[in-house]
C-alpha cells in the first residue's frame, strides 16, 4: 500500500480532533441543516442533511433516491440491443463510457470480438466521453468555489468535444452508438483531422484552466488539506477512480486490466497524488484530461483498416453464463454483472456505478468540517445524479 | 453657468434630493449593465443580453419590469415587519452614503466637515439591513448569511477605517471637499501639474480600502454571506420581487458609493488637472470626472468578483485580523512620520 | 511498449496460464481459511474468479478476503434472485407463463441451491486480480451477517438490497430504504415484483434490428416485413 503523506495523515487527525471537540466541548442546541433537493450546489436532485454546530458539521447524511429509475429493474425486461439506449443515461456527462463496459460483457458471453478498427474507435469516444464528462468537472468545481468564470470556459470548450461526438454518432449526449459485434457506423470523412484540431483544443483548455484556478492561492487555501481520504479507508468505501488516484493508490483499469479495447496501444500515464485533499482530485482529474487527449491523438493515427462490425447473428441470443466487466470511467470505476439465461435479454444486470461508492464517504468525510468544505467535498468527490440513482 | 448659486434654499434642497436619487439610481443601473451584463459576458466568452436594444442595453428595463410584476413573498414564519422593512434599510444606507461625497466644487449634498467619519459611520449601518434580513426570513441559509454579513462587517469595518486614517493625517482634516483641494493643488517634489492624487502616497492604504470594500460590499471573493454554492442566496434567499430588487440595487448603488468614496479620497475626486476650469466649469465638468473615477474603481471591484473563487469565512478573518490591520497599523505609523518629517 | 507509470504489475502482459495459477492460488488460499464453508468455486481462465461460500461464513469470508489475500478494494454488493420471471418479458406475443416453482432453478456459476443469492465482488489494489464472492439464503430467513463493520462502503449497498430484494442484515447500523420512499410495499427487484408500466401497456415487441453495416442487402426484407408490425 502506498505510503500516506505527512499532509494525509495531519488532515485525518485534524478530522478526528474537529469532531472530538464538536462532541465534547460544545453543548450548544445544533441545527440541522437541509442541503438539497433544491439546491444550487448538488447539480440534480441529492439532499444532504446537515446536523451543524455554528458553521461547524457534525454529522452529514446523503439522501438518495429523488432520481431513481430501476434501471436493474427495466435492463430485466429489454433485448441485450435495446440495453444501451437506457444505460446511457446513468452518466448522462460520460455518456459513451456506459455502453462500452456492458457491450463487452455481452461480447465476452458471446465469444466474440468486435473488429480491432472498431475497438480503437470505441476506445476514442470512450476518451472523448471523459473529456467531455471531466471539462465540465473542472469549471464546475470554480463555480462551487464561487470563481464562476471558470465553468464558461469549460463550457465552451467542451462544445468542440460534443461537436466530434455529434458529427459521428448524431447524438451529444446519448449517442448510442456502441453495438454488440462493433459500431453503428464508420467514422465520416475529414473527422479524423477535425479531431486532431480539437485536441489541441482541449489541451490549451487545461492550460487555461490550471492558470486560471490552480494557480489561484484561494483556490488552494480553499482546497488544500480539506476532505483528505486516506487510501485504506478508501478502498474500504469503494472510492474508484481518480479519487482513488488522489489518495495514491496507483490503479487505472485502463492499464491494469487486460481489454480488448485499443489502450494497451497507446502510451499514457497515470497520475497519482499521495495528499487524498479535494486538490489531489481536482489536479488529478487535469492531468487525466490531458493524458485522455494524448491517447485520442496516439490512436487516432493508427486505426487500422478493415470492418467496423463482427460477425453477429440477426437476432441476438446470448449464451447462458455470467460476465463482469468493469472499465475506467470518467467518475470512476464502472461495471455490469450480467447473469445471461441464453435469452434474448439479460437475466438480471447488476450495475456498479462509481458514484454511488463515492459518494457513500460523505458521512465518514464530512465531520468536523465546516459548511463551505461541505460543498468543496461534494464537487471534488465529483458526481452525477444519475451515476448515484441509476 | 452661475445657476448653482443662484437657488433658493428649498430650490436647491429639491435638486439634491432628486440627485441623490439619481445619483444612486443611475450608478447601480449602469454597474449592472456595464460591468454584470456586458463585462462579465465578454470576460467569460460569451455576449451576454443581446435582445433588448442595442447590444441589450434596454434589458435592464426589462429586469425591472418583470422583478416589478412579481408575486409579493414573504414566508409563512418571517418577521413580517422586520422582514419588509430590511430591504429599505440597505438601500436607505447607500443614499445617506451619496450624500456626503462631492461631486464639484459646488456640487455636492453636503457638505460635512466630519465627513469621513460621517461616511465610515453610515456605510456599516446597511449590516443591520442584513442582518435583520437573514434574522426575519426565518431561514437558515438566510441566518448563516446574515451572520457571516456581520462577522465580515466588523472584520473589515477597522482595516477600512485603518486605511482611510493614512488619508486623513496626509489630508490633514476629516472635510471631504478639503481631501480633493489637497490633492487637487498638492505638488509632486515641487511639480504640480496633476495635483498629489493620494493614490500616490497611500498606495498601500488604497489596497487596503480596496480589499475591505470588496469585503463590505459581499463581492467575491469575500461573498460569503450570498455564497450561492452553499446558502442559496445567503440573506437574500426568501426575497423576490419588488424587495429583491431593492437589495440588488443596493448591492449595486453600494458598490457606486465606495466607488465614488474611493475616487474621492484616492484618486483626487471631481479634481481634473490641467484644463483650469472655474469653479462653475468644474460643477459641470466634475461630475462627469467623478463618474469617470468611479467607473474605475467599480471596474476593480468587479473584475476581482468575476476572478476569484471564494474565501471560506475563517480564512476571510484570518486575512482581515492577521494581515490586514497590522498592515494598515504600520502604514498610519508611516504615514504620520513621513507627515512630521516632510 | 513503453510503460511510463509506476506500477510493476501488469496483469495483461502476463501470459494466461500465469493469471490462472494466480486466481488458483486466491481460490485455494480462501478455501484453506474458510475450509468446508467454500460450497463451491470456479476460475474462469484469465477472466475471473467465482467463490460461493456458506452463510455461515458470509461475514468470515470477506474478513479474511480483506485481512489475509489482500483484497482491500471492496467493489459492490448485490443479490440475484433466481426465480424464472413469472410474466416473461412483457411483449406483446408473449403470454404470461406459468407460474416457477422454486424447486428447478438454474443457478449461473458457482452454483446455487435457493431462490436468493448475494454476489459481491471484491479486488486487490495490487495484484489488480478480482473475486465474485456468492451465498445461497435460505427462503424463509433472509437474513445475513453484515459487511458493513468489514467494508464501510456495504452500508450503502446492503440498504439497496434490504429494500429491493427484502434480504436484511443482522448487525446493519442503519437498515432503512435508501432510494424508495419509507413507506414503499414490496422489493421490486425480486422477480415476482411486477413492472407496472409493461403491465399497463405492453412493449411493442423485440423487431428493432437495423441492418448490419456493410451487409444491407441481406436483411432489408426482414427488417422491412419487421417494421411493420
Amino acid at each position: 500500500m502506498t505510503a500516506i503523506s505527512e499532509r494525509q495523515q495531519r488532515g485525518y487527525i485534524g478530522a478526528i480532533a474537529a469532531e472530538a471537540r464538536v462532541n465534547v466541548e460544545l453543548e450548544t442546541e445544533g441545527m440541522t441543516l437541509n442541503i438539497g433537493p433544491q439546491h444550487p450546489a448538488t447539480h440534480g436532485t441529492l439532499r444532504i442533511i446537515a446536523k451543524l454546530d455554528g458553521e461547524q458539521v457534525v454529522s452529514a447524511e446523503p439522501v438518495m433516491g429523488y432520481m431513481h429509475r430501476g434501471y436493474e429493474k427495466l435492463v430485466e425486461v429489454r433485448t441485450f440491443p435495446q440495453v444501451t439506449t437506457l444505460i446511457n443515461r446513468i452518466d448522462w456527462l460520460g455518456n459513451f463510457a456506459n455502453e462500452v463496459p456492458f457491450i463487452l460483457a455481452a461480447e465476452q458471453l458471446m465469444e466474440i470480438e468486435a473488429p480491432a478498427r472498431a475497438q480503437y474507435i470505441r476506445t476514442i469516444f470512450f476518451e472523448l466521453s471523459r473529456q467531455a464528462n471531466l471539462m465540465l468537472f473542472l469549471g464546475d468545481m470554480g463555480v462551487q468555489l464561487g470563481a464562476i468564470t471558470a465553468v464558461f470556459y469549460a463550457f465552451r470548450d467542451r462544445e468542440h468535444v460534443l461537436n466530434l461526438m455529434e458529427s459521428v454518432t448524431g447524438g451529444r449526449f446519448h449517442p448510442n452508438f456502441d453495438r454488440i459485434g462493433g459500431l453503428k457506423d464508420d467514422l465520416p470523412k475529414g473527422w479524423v483531422e477535425e479531431c486532431k484540431g480539437a485536441m489541441v483544443k482541449v489541451r490549451r483548455f487545461c492550460d487555461e484552466i490550471e492558470e486560471l484556478l490552480m494557480g489561484n492561492e484561494i483556490f488552494e487555501t480553499r482546497t488544500r488539506g480539506i476532505g483528505v481520504i486516506p487510501a485504506e479507508v478508501a478502498l474500504g468505501y469503494g472510492l474508484s477512480g481518480a479519487n482513488l488516484r488522489a489518495s495514491g493508490v496507483d490503479w487505472d483499469l485502463r492499464r491494469d486490466n487486460d481489454y480488448p479495447l485499443a489502450w494497451k496501444d497507446a502510451d499514457f500515464k497515470v497520475w497519482t497524488h499521495p495528499d487524498g485533499d479535494s486538490f489531489a482530485r481536482y489536479w488529478v482529474r487535469l492531468q487525466e484530461v490531458r493524458e485522455s487527449t494524448k491517447i485520442v491523438d496516439q490512436l487516432i493515427e493508427n486505426i487500422p483498416a478493415g470492418p467496423i462490425m463482427a460477425k453477429v447473428p440477426r437476432i441476438i441470443k446470448v449464451p447462458a453464463g455470467e460476465a463482469w466487466v468493469s472499465t475506467e470511467n470518467p467518475l470512476g470505476e464502472m461495471g455490469y454483472y450480467v447473469v445471461s439465461k441464453g435469452d434474448l435479454g439479460p437475466f438480471r444486470v447488476k450495475i456498479r456505478t462509481a458514484s454511488f461508492n463515492n459518494i457513500s464517504i460523505v458521512p465518514w468525510v464530512m465531520r468536523g468540517v465546516y459548511v463551505p468544505d461541505v460543498i468543496t467535498i461534494l464537487a471534488s468527490l465529483y458526481f452525477i445524479l444519475g451515476d448515484i440513482d441509476r | 453657468m452661475t445657476f448653482a448659486l443662484e437657488l433658493s434654499y428649498w430650490q436647491s434642497t429639491i435638486l439634491r434630493i432628486v440627485g441623490v436619487l439619481v445619483a444612486v439610481l443611475i450608478p447601480a443601473g449602469t454597474l449592472v449593465y456595464v460591468f454584470l451584463f456586458k463585462m462579465m459576458s465578454h470576460m467569460q466568452s460569451r455576449l451576454g443580453p443581446m435582445e433588448a436594444g442595442p447590444h441589450g442595453s434596454l434589458q435592464l428595463m426589462a429586469e425591472v419590469g418583470k422583478f416589478l410584476q412579481k408575486e409579493d413573498i414573504v414566508p409563512t414564519k418571517a418577521d413580517r415587519t422586520l422582514f419588509t422593512l430590511a430591504p429599505y434599510l440597505v438601500v436607505g444606507t447607500v443614499l445617506l452614503v451619496y450624500l456626503a461625497v462631492p461631486f464639484g466644487p459646488d456640487a455636492y449634498f453636503a457638505d460635512l466637515d466630519t465627513g469621513v467619519f460621517y461616511l465610515l459611520a453610515v456605510s456599516s449601518v446597511s449590516v443591520i439591513g442584513v442582518l435583520v434580513a437573514g434574522w426575519a426570513s426565518a431561514n437558515k441559509y438566510s441566518l448563516m448569511g446574515g451572520l457571516r454579513a456581520a462577522g465580515q462587517l466588523i472584520a473589515y469595518e477597522l482595516p477600512m477605517v485603518l486605511a482611510v486614517v493614512g488619508v486623513v493625517i496626509q489630508a490633514g482634516s476629516l472635510n471631504l471637499q478639503h481631501i480633493v483641494s489637497v490633492q487637487a493643488h498638492g505638488e509632486i517634489f515641487g511639480w504640480g501639474g496633476i495635483g498629489n492624487p493620494f493614490i500616490l502616497t497611500q498606495i498601500v492604504g488604497f489596497g487596503i480600502f480596496l480589499l475591505a470594500t470588496q469585503a463590505e460590499l459581499t463581492q467575491t471573493p469575500f461573498d460569503m454571506p450570498i455564497a450561492e454554492s452553499e446558502l442559496v442566496a445567503g440573506y437574500m434567499t426568501e426575497y423576490s420581487g419588488m424587495r429583491f430588487l431593492l437589495f440588488f440595487i443596493g448591492e449595486f448603488a453600494s458598490a457606486g458609493a465606495f466607488a465614488a468614496v474611493a475616487a474621492t479620497l484616492f484618486l483626487g475626486g471631481w479634481w481634473l488637472p490641467g484644463f483650469g476650469f472655474d469653479n462653475n466649469a468644474m460643477n459641470i465638468v466634475g461630475p462627469l470626472v467623478m463618474v469617470g473615477k468611479m467607473m474605475f474603481v467599480a471596474f476593480l471591484i468587479f473584475w476581482f468578483r468575476f476572478t476569484y473563487p471564494r474565501f471560506r469565512e475563517d480564512q476571510l478573518q484570518t486575512l482581515a485580523w492577521k494581515y490586514l490591520i497590522p498592515l494598515s497599523l504600520v502604514n498610519i505609523m508611516a504615514t504620520a512620520v513621513l507627515k512630521v518629517v516632510f | 511498449m513503453s510503460r511510463l507509470s509506476s506500477a510493476e504489475t501488469t496483469t495483461e502482459e502476463q501470459p494466461a496460464p500465469l493469471v490462472d495459477a494466480a486466481r488458483d492460488e486466491m481460490v485455494a488460499a480462501l478455501a484453506t481459511q474458510l475450509g468446508d464453508a467454500v460450497v463451491e468455486s470456479h476460475v474462469a481462465p484469465g477472466r475471473d474468479a467465482w467463490v460461493r461460500v456458506d452463510l455461515s461464513a458470509w461475514d468470515t469470508a470477506a474478513r479474511v478476503c480483506r485481512e489475509q489475500l489482500g483484497l482491500t478494494y471492496f467493489c459492490y454488493l448485490s443479490a440475484i434472485d433466481w426465480l424464472p420471471s413469472p410474466f416473461g418479458r412483457s411483449e406483446d406475443d408473449s403470454a404470461p407463463t406459468v407460474a416457477p416453482s422454486t424447486d428447478q432453478l438454474d443457478h449461473g456459476v458457482a452454483g446455487g441451491a435457493t431462490r436468493f443469492q448475494l454476489l459481491a465482488r471484491l479486488v486487490s489494489p495490487t495484484t489488480h486480480l478480482g473475486i465474485n464472492l456468492k451465498c445461497d439464503l435460505p427462503d424463509d430467513g433472509l437474513t445475513a451477517p453484515t459487511w458493513s463493520r468489514i467494508f464501510p462502503g456495504a452500508d450503502w449497498n446492503e440498504r439497496e438490497i434490504c429494500e429491493m430484494f427484502g434480504i436484511t442484515f443482522a448487525g446493519h447500523p442503519h437498515l432503512v430504504n435508501i432510494y424508495l420512499p419509507g413507506d414503499f410495499e414490496g422489493h421490486p427487484l425480486r422477480k415476482d415484483f411486477p413492472l407496472l408500466s409493461r403491465m399497463v401497456k405492453p412493449w411493442p415487441g423485440l423487431v428493432d434490428v437495423e441492418p448490419m453495416p456493410g451487409e444491407p442487402d441481406e436483411d432489408e426484407e426482414a427488417t422491412e416485413a419487421g417494421d411493420e408490425e
